[in-house]
């Protein structure tokens, strides 16, 4: 056992903690308790990354995992059994990273912003269990243990989104995240059966090297066995995709994470932002040896699933007026760019440019968003209101928040020298020199993201000319709540600076960064026209915006109703399913097969009744009996004797 | 003795037999039906002596066993005449019909 277990223990023993003894004795203890632990958390991961990265991680020049702790779990048969442990490799070095630092500053923001709230142990003993859970998944050896995880972040999220259970809203987002994404780990699951009949195994250094051997029976077998005209590889790892895709909200699943943002901003920040999103991106990316070398088919399917999403996204964004739900189709948009970078991608150093551009993208894009969920938090925190009608000229009133969200919109929105700048050009670079309509889709979505984020921008700082003076008299947040937004600024600033391919890259050899000015004319100057617009139109306050909606008129409202997809989804469930399949079942359930249990049940009541009148209490009566029986017995036996 | 032929014997005995059975069914009082069963456990005597004696008079295992079975029936006599007493202190009453509580 190594250092390493206590990244998981931490958070979990906190997580018990301030579960158990939270609302008792530690109310006010268990924010500094779930704080202190994930902190040293992130310094542990910190060391890790330092020791993986420049010290003993690369051999001959390639980086390669490591497994400082792997124990058999469950042991079906000799070849086949569930192990836990964990995997140290590029990509599970990054989440670490990404995941405990931005659990620490959403940490320490929610020690400012949940102050006096009621359940604030119980909140802290969730966020704890969530980054558990997270950071068990980045770094599970065996697609089971990513299953369970998985799992239990679904559920971590579920809590955390109700978290306001009085708020009817709040917990009927929670139920239809877990629904939504419950329904596409259905597919998840299908999937890891399909892949590990297959290959035989569960650990995902043992799937990869089976599945991408060309000449390997397991991989052999997967290609022929066919169902409905795909081969059962492609079967897998599709389902596989399906509940990465749930989880991280592509289309047509996406339809939770615009409601998850019923949760507290926090949470936003860290779970439907940052973090758990990304999770499908990161399944992917585990599995992308797969895709890429046995199933390019599959992978393609991530490309146009994650373009089209992200199109999608940016024009929702557009339209929505609830500041977190920009904020939310903005996350599905940029989660979009991740997939469809790695779609994109090839196996191996140069033509694996997409794959790094998506880890890289992941990076930045947790940094900045949860830099911008948090200004938002205050934003909201500030005015009590997420609608952008109630905001407007905090600029002067929030100053600090102010710059720090104009540095998160800069990042996005991809102007340089700013973190988003960087990976978004090597995720465009990537898809130029694979398929040029994905990359034309991608650039005017990189131009509708500045759009929105800066129509956001304006709308929340400017376009007012003050602010109602009823609430002028608070600051704009405590030391707790501004400190995590000034760290996560810095980091928008310098995150795009690090030599990204360096450390991560598809196949583990060093791939060399590249910014071609000349190819990153037309993406910036998108950007730049982008914000122009969003300036003309909400920097002041004028009817600029209701006259050019007005004459989309039908197209603005559609976009505005996010395309009617919850409508579509409402009638397919209410009116399809639980009409014509739902009710039957239902029917079927509770007449025939209830009806037969009960059936048995009182035919066996009757019977036993019956027989129990014959226990009258009565000896003689028994002896009786008795006699009966004994001579009945004996006649018998002298009948099969043949005697009589 | 041998004059006595062994269908007698058995005849009594099973006469015996059958009126231990009668009364077991019929009476009511408790006593009684303990002498019922006194009566089948002694024609079983009988029958286990008549044979040992007509059957094989060099064994001695009938005789044997008539004497377990009259040590046990006394054993039992103790037994049941103590359960008939506690019955009557609880219940008022040796009537068979009135001891029914074990049951549904």
């Amino acid at each position: 056992m190594t250092i390493l277990v206590l990244i998981l223990l931490l958070p979990f023993l906190s997580f018990v903690v301030s579960g158990i003894w939270g609302r008792s004795h530690l109310k006010n203890l268990s924010g500094s308790i779930g704080t202190t632990s994930i902190f040293a958390a992130f310094i542990i991961s910190c060391q890790t990354a330092y020791q993986y990265f420049f010290i003993d991680g690369m051999i001959a020049g390639k980086y390669v995992a490591q497994f400082p702790v792997n124990f058999h779990w469950l042991q079906f048969t000799p070849d086949l059994s569930i192990n836990i442990g964990m995997m140290i490799d590029p990509i599970s070095v990054m989440m670490l990273l990404v995941v405990t630092f931005i659990s620490l500053m959403v940490h320490i923001y929610s020690l400012g912003y949940m102050k006096g709230e009621e359940r604030y142990a119980t909140y802290y003993s969730f966020l704890s269990l969530f980054t558990f859970s997270m950071l068990g998944l980045v770094v599970a050896t065996n697609i089971f243990q990513t299953y369970i995880f998985w799992e239990l972040v679904g559920v971590s999220s579920f809590l955390l989104i109700g978290f306001y259970y009085n708020k009817p809203s709040a917990v009927a987002a929670s139920k239809k995240a877990f629904i939504v994404t419950r329904f596409a780990d259905l597919g998840f699951l299908a999937g890891i059966l399909i892949l590990s009949y297959y290959s035989g195994s569960l650990d995902f250094k043992e799937i990869i090297s089976r599945y991408t051997d060309l000449s390997s029976p397991h991989l052999q077998s997967a290609i022929t066995a066919s169902f409905m005209g795909a081969s059962a590889l492609t079967w897998g790892l599709v389902l596989v995709f399906v509940g990465g895709a749930g989880k991280s909200a592509m289309f047509p699943l996406h339809v939770w994470l615009p409601d998850a943002m019923e949760g507290p901003t926090p949470v936003s920040a860290l779970i439907h932002a940052a973090t758990m999103v990304v999770a499908g991106v990161f399944l992917v990316a585990r599995l992308f040896p797969i895709f890429a070398i046995s199933c390019p088919a599959a992978l393609h399917l991530v490309a146009v699933v994650g373009i089209f999403s992200s199109a999608f996204a940016a024009l929702i964004a557009c339209t929505q007026t609830d500041i977190k739900r920009v904020l939310a189709y903005s996350t599905m948009s940029q989660i979009g760019f991740m997939m469809f970078a790695l779609g994109v991608s090839k196996y191996g150093s140069e033509s694996g440019l997409g794959y790094m551009a998506s880890m890289f993208h992941l990076f930045t894009h947790a940094i900045f968003k949860a830099l911008l969920f948090l200004c938002a938090g205050s934003v909201i925190h500030f005015v009590h209101s997420n609608e952008m009608k109630d905001m407007g000229g905090l600029n002067k009133l929030m100053p600090i928040t102010h710059l720090a969200f104009l540095l998160g919109c800069l990042a996005i929105a991809g102007i340089p020298p700013f973190a988003g700048f960087f990976s978004k050009e090597e995720i465009l670079t990537a898809a130029f020199e694979h398929d040029k309509l994905i990359y034309y889709v991608a650039i005017i979505t990189a131009g509708l993201t500045s759009f929105y984020m800066f129509r956001l921008f304006f709308s929340i700082f400017y376009s007012k000319k003050s602010f109602s003076e009823k609430i002028n008299h608070h600051s704009e947040g405590t030391f707790t709540m501004l400190l995590p937004q000034i760290i996560l600024a810095i980091g928008s600033i310098l995150a795009g600076f690090i030599p990204f391919g360096n450390y991560i890259s598809s196949d583990g050899w060093v791939l060399e960064n590249h910014i071609d000015w000349n190819f990153s004319i037309l993406p910036i100057s998108l950007s730049s026209i982008g914000i122009l617009i969003a300036g003309f139109f909400f920097y002041k306050k004028s009817d600029r915006p209701e006259n050019i909606s007005l004459q989309l008129g039908a197209l603005y409202s559609l976009v505005k109703n996010k395309l009617y997809i919850d409508e579509v989804y409402e009638f397919v469930t209410k009116k399809l399913i639980f009409r014509f399949i739902a009710r039957p079942a239902a029917w079927i359930d509770r007449n025939l097969i209830d009806g037969s249990i009960n059936t048995i049940g009182k035919a066996t009541q009757v019977f036993s009744l019956t027989t129990s009148l014959w226990q009258s209490g009565k000896v003689q009566a028994y002896s009786i009996w008795f006699l009966v029986g004994t001579l009945g017995v004996l006649l018998m036996s002298l009948h099969f004797l043949q005697i009589i | 003795m041998n004059n006595v032929p062994l269908i007698h014997i058995l005849f009594v005995s099973t006469a015996l037999f059958f009126i231990g059975v009668y009364g077991f069914f019929t009476r009511r009082n408790l006593i009684t039906m303990l002498m019922s069963v006194e009566l089948i456990l002694n024609s079983v005597n009988i029958n286990f002596v008549a044979f040992n004696k007509y059957l094989h008079p060099e064994n001695h295992d009938g005789l044997f066993f008539s004497f377990f079975i009259i040590a046990i029936a006394a054993a039992e006599a103790a037994v049941a005449i103590a359960i008939i007493i506690n019955l009557y202190r609880s219940h008022r009453s040796i009537d068979v019909e009135d001891a029914n509580e074990l049951k549904l």
